[in-house]
């Protein structure tokens, strides 16, 4: 079988993928999405033919570089997980947030405004704290938990005056008040592989933050909350991330981010899974599906 | 184990065998962060700065 490994920088998460499909004798195509040059009816440099691959994984760090690329391996026919329309959905926290909410998937209390006096407003009704996130980005960067009025004045301002345009769409989120830990679940098409726990002091438990992880049970409720919130954004290999709003083992979660390029070395080393092995076996699968498809 | 020269420093990185390219590597004697941009033999550049869409 030949897999394409769409990638612009190798992480530990893509050394374990690559060794894992290399034992198991696939022909792997290292894809370096900056050398590639997408044109309408094919790559038309980088030295590879991705139209023999028989399934792509797309591990760009990168979330535009993800929805463009996965755009052109789409329109050329070749098999591409994570679908672009995956990728879009989870790479907007907006997006997200409607598709999570439209799915019926419990998620926290959301608003958006587009000046700072209307993103004021929100955060005044909200009450202190709340949450104000970037639109776009991850690694919990650009997160502020606001405690007060005067600090929701600066940050605004901070925004409305260094940021990008898209830092001027004022994504505003209640303060869910979690056991100093969330779940992050990886899940494959809705089934999740493993689950671990990132515990911090901090109000942001990221594990690229710090967090420190662990394995973690799924219960029924967030077993079925993740098909949900997978099915949600049109599936594909996720990171769901669940809070316990009830409190440390309640069974009552919010689902508050579904990731698309999700990195898993920091689940691989606390959970007894081989996460790869796992991930690699989906792959098979997908890429089975769809030489079924094609050969119809 | 190989190795191959820091571009930040110019020390000397030690290198795992099953090294990758685009992999990326922190030096230890300097902390930069570096990308392995060949294989045979290794060579070592300064790792692209973080950008705003990266990472989950």
């Amino acid at each position: 079988m030949k897999i394409g490994i769409l990638y612009s920088r190798i992480r530990r998460d893509e050394k374990l993928l690559l060794g894992e499909l290399r034992d198991r004798g696939h022909d792997v195509e290292k894809l370096d999405v900056r050398t590639l040059q997408f044109g309408l009816h094919g790559v038309s440099a980088g030295g590879v033919d991705v139209g023999d691959c028989d399934v792509v994984l797309d591990r760009c760090l990168a979330t535009s570089r993800s929805l463009y690329a996965t755009k052109f391996l789409q329109h050329y026919g070749v098999p591409v997980v994570n679908a672009p329309e995956t990728a879009e959905t989870c790479a907007n926290k907006v997006k997200n947030s409607l598709a999570l909410d439209a799915a019926d998937v419990p998620t926290p209390a959301t608003e958006v405004a587009f000046t700072s006096d209307a993103a004021l407003e929100i955060i005044e009704r909200f009450g202190y704290p709340c949450v104000l996130k970037p639109v776009i980005g991850s690694w919990g960067r650009l997160m502020a938990k606001i405690d007060t009025r005067s600090a929701a004045e600066a940050v605004l301002e901070h925004k409305e005056t260094l940021g990008h345009y898209e830092h001027k769409v004022f994504y505003v989120q209640e303060f869910v008040e979690k056991p100093g830990r969330d779940v992050r679940v990886l899940a494959c098409d809705g089934e999740p592989v493993a689950a671990m726990t990132r515990t911090s002091d901090h109000w942001l438990t990221n594990a690229a933050k710090g967090g420190e992880t662990a394995a973690f049970d799924l219960d029924e409720e967030a077993t079925e909350l993740v098909e949900k919130a997978s099915a949600a954004v049109g599936g594909g290999l996720l990171g769901v991330d669940l809070m316990e709003v009830g409190g440390a083992g309640s069974g009552e979660y919010t689902v508050h981010e579904v990731n698309h390029t999700v990195e898993f070395k920091a689940l691989d080393g606390c959970v007894d899974v081989d996460v790869p092995a796992a991930v690699v076996d989906w792959l098979e699968l997908k890429a089975d599906v769809a030489a079924e498809a094609a050969a119809v | 184990m190989t190795e191959a020269d820091c571009p930040e420093c110019g020390s000397t990185v030690a290198l795992h065998d099953d090294l990758e390219i685009g992999e990326i590597l922190d030096c230890g004697t300097c902390g930069a962060e570096l990308e392995v941009v060949d294989v045979s033999p290794p060579v070592l550049e300064r790792a692209p700065e973080l950008q705003e869409d990266w990472g989950e």
